[in-house]
C-alpha cells in the first residue's frame, strides 16, 4: 500500500482520486457492520441448539432450577439424563426411548429404499421411452405433488384397517413411499434427461436392452441424484410426526421417536431432563447423515427448489 | 415386538420390494426388441401408478366427498362444514393464524437467508458459516419445538425463583417482568412462527446463495467499474438476477408453512388460540371425532396450496421464455 502513493508525491497525498477513498470509506463502514450482522445471525441460529445441548448434560435438579448458562460459572455435568431416556442402568424411565429409536430406524430404511427403486423405474420410463399417454401421465404425476398428505390420511387409515395391516409397520412404509413418489419421479426424471441421448443410443446400437442400459449406462451416472433424494427422503421420514401419529399411534410397537417426544412434550412439559436428552438422541442421526452427506443434500435441495 | 423381530420384518419388506423390481426387470429383459417401448414402459410404471392411485388419488377424492358429510360421516349436509370454518369464532381464529403464518414466515425466512447469503459470500470459512444456519434443517420440527419451548420457558416472578428460559432471563436482566410467551395471545402465534423461520432460513440461504454465485462475474465486475456501491449492487444486479429463485424460495416455504403441524402440536397443542388449519385438521379428525369438518379443513388446505403452485409455475414459465 505504501508504494502506490509514490508517483503522487508532488500533490498532497491526502486526496489521490475522488472516487477511491470514498469507496474505501464505504467499504470500511459496511464491512465490519456486515461481519457483525452475519455473526449476530449465526449466533441467534446456533444458540438455541447449543443451550439444549448444555442442558441435556446437566443434573435434573439443576435444569429445573437454574438456566443452562449457569453451567459456565457452576459446571455440573452428568450422563444420567441419557441413561434414563435410553433405559440404561437403575434410574431408567418407565418408557425408554431406545424402543422408539429402533422403530425410527425400522420405519425409515424401507421408506427410503422402496420409493427410490420404484421412482427410478418410473422416471426411466418417462425420460427415455416412447409410449402412448406419456405426457398426460407425467403431468398427472407432477400435479400430485401438490396434494397435501392431510387430504389422504383418513381414507388411507380406513384402507389399512380393512386390509388388516393397521398397527404394523406396513402403513408407515407404504404411506411414506407413496407420498415421496411424485417428487422422486420428477427429480430423477430431470436428472435422467440431462444424460446425453447419444450415450443411450450408442448402447442401443450395441444391442443393449432396456435393462442393460438401465444398469450399465444410467445407474452409475445417477448415483449422485439417487443419493441426494435418498438423504432428502431419509430426513423427511425420520423427522415426520403427522404420518407417524396417524398410522402408528403412540405405542412402543411401531411409533417412531418423534411421536414419543411429542407425547413427552405434551404430557410432561416439566420433565426437561428427559426432553432435552431425548431431543438430542432424536437429532443425532439426521445431523450425522446431514453433515456427512451435505454436498449431495444441497444438490438435491437445489434441484428440488426449481420444482413447480 | 422384540427389536430383532422388527429388523427381520424390515428386511423382509425390503426383500419383497427388491423381488418386485427384479420380476419387473426380468420380464422387461424378455422384451429385448427395438419396437417394444410401450409394454415395457407400462410395466415399469405399474407399481408406481397403482400406489399413487390407491394412496393419493382415491383418498383425495374420498376426502372431498367426505367433507360434505356430518361429524359421523353418515348424513349429507352440503356445504355446512365449510360454512362452519368461515363463521365459527374458533375456526376464524384458526384461519387468521394460518394467514399470519403464511404471510410472515416466507418473507422473514427468505430475508434472513438472503442477507446472510450475501454477507458470507466469498467470506473466510464460508462453508462453516453456512452450515451453522443450515443445520436446523436437519432437526425435526418436534426437536425444534422442544429446543424453542426451552427458550420460551416461564417461571413466575418471585424471590428465590430463577428463570431457566433464555428469553425471560434476558427480559429480567433488562428489568422487565417474565412473560408467558406461549400463552399470551395474540403474540404467542408469532413466537411459534419464529421457530419455523429458524428452520427455513437455512433453506432460503442455500438456494439463494447458489443463485447469487450463478450471477456472471463480468456483470458484477462491470458494475463495480462503473462505481456501483454495495447497495446499488444489491438493488440493480443481485436482486434482478435472482428474482426467479426468490419466487421459488418464497413459494416453497409458503407451501411448507401452510402444512405446518408439528411445531404447533409440540409447543402449544393448538391451545391458547394458536391453532392453524393443518393442526386443526388433526384435532378435528382424530381428537374431536368430527370427520366431516376435518375433511373440509384438509380440502381447504388443498385449495389454498393450488394458487401458490399455479403462480409458481407461471413464474417459472415466464423466466424460461425470457
Amino acid at each position: 500500500m505504501t508504494t502506490t502513493s509514490e508517483p503522487l508525491t508532488t500533490t498532497p497525498p491526502v486526496v489521490p482520486t475522488p472516487a477511491s477513498p470514498a469507496r474505501r470509506a464505504r467499504k470500511a463502514l459496511t464491512s465490519p457492520l456486515a461481519s457483525l450482522i452475519a455473526i449476530v445471525i449465526a449466533v441467534l441460529w446456533t444458540l438455541p441448539t447449543f443451550g439444549l445441548a448444555i442442558s441435556s448434560f446437566r443434573p435434573e435438579r439443576q435444569i429445573k432450577t437454574t438456566g443452562w448458562w449457569t453451567a459456565f460459572t457452576d459446571p455440573q455435568f452428568t450422563l444420567d439424563n441419557y441413561r434414563s431416556v435410553l433405559g440404561i442402568g437403575e434410574n431408567a424411565a418407565s418408557s425408554s426411548l431406545s424402543d422408539y429409536f429402533v422403530n425410527s430406524i425400522v420405519i425409515t430404511i424401507p421408506s427410503v429404499l422402496i420409493p427410490i427403486s420404484l421412482a427410478t423405474l418410473a422416471a426411466y420410463a418417462f425420460a427415455w421411452m416412447k409410449f402412448p399417454g406419456r405426457n398426460v401421465l407425467f403431468v398427472a404425476v407432477f400435479a400430485l405433488q401438490i396434494v397435501p398428505i392431510q387430504v389422504t390420511l383418513i381414507p388411507l387409515l380406513r384402507l389399512y384397517v380393512d386390509v388388516g395391516v393397521a398397527g404394523t409397520f406396513w402403513p408407515l412404509w407404504l404411506s411414506h413411499s407413496i407420498f415421496a413418489l411424485p417428487l422422486a419421479i420428477f427429480l430423477l426424471h430431470n436428472f435422467m434427461r440431462e444424460v446425453p441421448a447419444g450415450l443411450l443410443e450408442a448402447a442401443r446400437v450395441d444391442g443393449a436392452g432396456h435393462v442393460a442400459i438401465f444398469f450399465r449406462v444410467l445407474l452409475p451416472l445417477l448415483t449422485p441424484a439417487l443419493a441426494a433424494f435418498g438423504i432428502f427422503q431419509f430426513l423427511w421420514v425420520w423427522n415426520d410426526l403427522l404420518v407417524a401419529l396417524t398410522f402408528a399411534g403412540g405405542g412402543t410397537d411401531v411409533a417412531p421417536i418423534t411421536a414419543a417426544l411429542a407425547n413427552l412434550s405434551g404430557t410432561r412439559g416439566t420433565a426437561w431432563h428427559l426432553l432435552s436428552a431425548g431431543a438430542f438422541v432424536s437429532i443425532i442421526v439426521p445431523v450425522l447423515i446431514f453433515v456427512a452427506m451435505q454436498r449431495y443434500f444441497v444438490r438435491g435441495l437445489l434441484a428440488g427448489s426449481v420444482k413447480g | 415386538m422384540i427389536t430383532g423381530e422388527k429388523f427381520l420384518t424390515m428386511c423382509g419388506a425390503v426383500l419383497l420390494f427388491v423381488a418386485v423390481v427384479g420380476v419387473i426387470l426380468f420380464i422387461a429383459s424378455r422384451f429385448g426388441g427395438r419396437r417394444s417401448d410401450g409394454p415395457v414402459a407400462y410395466l415399469y410404471l405399474l407399481p408406481t401408478l397403482a400406489m399413487l392411485a390407491l394412496g393419493l388419488v382415491y383418498p383425495g377424492l374420498r376426502t372431498i366427498y367426505q367433507s360434505f358429510f356430518d361429524a359421523a360421516g353418515t348424513s349429507f349436509i352440503g356445504l355446512d362444514n365449510y360454512q362452519t370454518i368461515f363463521t365459527t369464532e374458533d375456526q376464524i381464529t384458526v384461519l387468521r393464524n394460518t394467514v399470519l403464518w403464511v404471510v410472515v414466515t416466507p418473507f422473514v425466512a427468505t430475508a434472513v437467508g438472503l442477507i446472510y447469503a450475501i454477507l458470507v459470500d466469498k467470506a473466510r470459512m464460508e462453508a462453516f458459516a453456512k452450515a451453522l444456519i443450515f443445520l436446523p434443517m436437519a432437526i425435526s420440527f418436534v426437536g425444534a419445538g422442544i429446543i424453542w419451548k426451552f427458550i420460551y420457558e416461564f417461571r413466575p416472578d418471585q424471590v428465590g425463583i430463577k428463570q431457566i428460559g433464555l428469553l425471560n432471563q434476558l427480559v429480567v436482566m433488562a428489568g422487565g417482568k417474565p412473560q408467558q410467551w406461549l400463552v399470551n395471545q395474540p403474540w404467542n402465534t408469532l413466537f411459534l412462527i419464529v421457530v419455523m423461520i429458524w428452520i427455513q432460513a437455512g433453506f432460503a440461504m442455500t438456494v439463494l446463495s447458489a443463485a447469487i454465485k450463478a450471477i456472471p462475474d463480468d456483470i458484477v465486475e462491470a458494475a463495480r467499474l462503473d462505481g456501483v456501491g454495495p447497495f446499488g449492487m444489491f438493488r440493480f444486479i443481485t436482486l434482478p438476477s435472482i428474482r426467479p429463485t426468490l419466487v421459488v424460495v418464497l413459494t416453497t416455504i409458503g407451501i411448507g408453512t401452510l402444512k405446518v403441524f408439528d411445531i404447533v402440536r409440540t409447543m402449544t397443542g393448538g391451545q391458547f388460540f394458536t391453532s392453524v388449519v393443518a393442526n386443526e385438521f388433526y384435532s378435528q379428525s382424530f381428537r374431536a371425532n368430527n370427520q366431516g369438518l376435518g375433511a373440509a379443513l384438509a380440502v381447504l388446505l388443498f385449495i389454498l396450496v393450488i394458487p401458490i403452485v399455479v403462480y409458481n409455475i407461471r413464474q417459472l414459465r415466464a423466466s424460461e421464455a425470457r
